[in-house]
């Protein structure tokens, strides 16, 4: 079967140093795929390889089976595959109406509009008008997920979620995540933060400097296989 | 009453500042790109409307009606073919980009036009005004360019706010990075704000040419001059504060020429390095994507 987004032997990196060695994976419709991994493991470089944002020194990025590598990032949103960049990096002079609506560039057709975002974010109902610098971290990531929906993705692509978040906050957001897995979307969702991601994720790759060292579902792997590949202490092949 | 109408007079000059400045602030808070071409390309304006008034017979208002769209396209090109491939470059090299294209236009507009002033004849419009007051008299002419200045300023802003290709302009001074994220090509709206700042800066050569009746191949020099002057005054980047950096330049301008006909420019120049002194941000707090 033909994966939605595929990722085959990808090699990139920032000048002379590689930052992904040679890492294949793919993400099924419906599924969420969590890439987890320690500080500078090449999780967010994959991630924007598989985005069209960083173009791979080797290997192929297929989308329904077609070679994507070469389609660039905002060709690629249009195709289907929308990513939530890490430190959300919103518009901060627009509002987050205009941003959530600034989602919609591909203007791609679906279920997501600003009104249904809302619906599963329910902590941007009352914030809509209001700037997007003046928003806590929480609401500015609520608004980049749901700015991600608004391309009607077929893959959201989610780079550090928690990142900087009070616990009580990474909650609601990861609460919300299950009204987004809708209609087939396929998520893969990088973290560094193991429990939530295990306790969300259908399958879970683990990285490590550039490599991917250990795949599975969280039935299959153990805590202590995933803790060892995760820092490195014992590398399991897959 | 000769101090009244220095600043009455002054006010009005600064619409025209104000709309000679618009472009300019247009392309630096969109595109971060300094445009020093901005004043040959005020210039190119009243030259094409010069040309169209003498070989198509049509009048200055129908003119506008071609150059301004037709420099729009122009910026747009300009932008995608020449512009954008510099910014790839650094941030030096639109700059240097853009200061060839200031050398190249008065050469050129001299081999196609010679020195010579072309006219831009308005009829009586430059010589019609309102009498407010003794020795205080309103210019048709300007007046209608400040209410023109007004006008394009509050549309640019709400263009910017309310519609859709104006909130991508705004998202790409932002973070033109993440603007490609959301499937928009930031290449196409960069072109499309320098093809409104073009437009624009067409718009203001034209009225330039007709308050002075033609235009030289040399003009631009001094309209980019002004119009960088009252950018830096009011707040680089703000829309509502190239009106007010327009004002305070024209108003310096008049008064000065109360007292000796050879101030003006100097004085203009004098405010203008004081508020780079005193106020280096200018006078208006605000952003032209705000």
């Amino acid at each position: 079967m033909t994966a939605l987004l595929a990722a085959e032997r990808i090699e990139a990196g920032y000048g002379d140093s590689r930052a992904v060695a040679g890492v294949s994976l793919a993400v099924e419709p419906g599924e969420v795929l969590a890439l987890v991994g320690a500080n500078g493991a090449g999780k967010s470089t994959l991630l924007r390889v598989l985005a069209g944002a960083h173009r791979p020194d080797a290997g192929r990025v297929l989308l329904h089976g077609d070679d994507v590598t070469q389609v660039r990032d905002f060709e690629r949103n249009r195709l289907g595959v929308s990513l939530v960049p890490e430190g959300r990096r919103l518009f901060a002079s627009l509002t987050v109406r205009d941003n959530l609506e600034i989602g919609a560039g591909s203007r791609r057709t679906g279920t997501w509009t600003v009104d249904t975002v809302v619906d599963a974010l329910p902590m941007l109902g009352d914030l809509l008008e209001r700037n997007a610098s003046q928003l806590s971290g929480g609401q500015q990531q609520a608004v980049a997920i749901g700015r991600g929906l608004m391309s009607n993705p077929e893959v959201l692509l989610l780079d550090e979620v928690s990142l900087g978040l009070a616990p009580i906050v990474i909650d609601e957001l990861y609460a919300s995540l299950a009204a987004v897995r809708r209609g087939g979307l396929g998520i893969v969702l990088v973290e560094q933060d193991l429990e939530r991601t295990v306790a969300v994720a259908d399958r879970i790759a683990c990285m490590l400097e550039g490599h991917a060292v250990l795949e599975g579902t969280p039935a299959t792997l153990t805590r202590a296989q995933i803790t060892d590949a995760y820092f490195g202490h014992e590398v399991a092949s897959w | 009453m000769v101090i009244v109408n220095a600043l009455v007079q002054g006010v009005l000059l600064g619409g025209l500042f104000a709309m000679a400045a618009l472009g300019l602030s247009i392309a630096f808070g969109i595109l971060r790109v300094v445009n020093l071409a901005h004043g040959e390309i005020m210039t190119v304006g009243a030259y094409l409307a010069a040309v169209a008034l003498s070989s198509l017979g049509v009048d200055v208002w129908v003119s506008l009606l071609l150059v301004v769209p037709l420099l729009g396209v122009v910026g747009y090109w300009v932008q995608r073919l020449l512009l954008q491939r510099a910014l790839t470059l650094g941030e030096l090299a639109p700059l240097l980009v853009t200061f060839g294209i200031a050398i190249i236009i008065p050469n050129a507009l001299i081999e196609l036009f010679t020195t010579n002033k072309q006219a831009i004849p308005t009829g009586s419009l430059a010589v019609r005004s309102i009498r407010v007051a003794d020795g205080v008299s309103i210019g048709v002419l300007p007046l209608l360019t400040m209410v023109i200045a007004v006008l394009l300023i509050a549309g640019t802003q709400q263009f910017l706010a309310r519609t859709r290709s104006g909130r991508y302009m705004r998202a790409a001074a932002d973070d033109s990075d993440t603007l490609r994220l959301m499937g928009v090509d930031h290449r196409r709206v960069y072109a499309s704000a320098m093809g409104l700042a073009f437009a624009i800066a067409a718009l203001a050569g034209v009225f330039f040419g007709m308050r002075q009746g033609g235009v030289t191949p040399f003009d631009g020099q001094l309209m980019v001059l002004f119009a960088f002057e009252a950018v830096i005054i009011g707040g680089l980047g703000s829309l509502w504060g190239t009106l007010a950096g327009g004002i305070v330049l024209g108003v310096a301008q008049t008064l000065a020429g109360v007292v000796s006909p050879e101030l003006p420019l100097l004085v203009g120049n004098l405010v203008f390095l004081a508020v780079l002194v005193l106020r280096p941000t200018g006078i208006v707090r605000s952003k032209v994507v705000a």
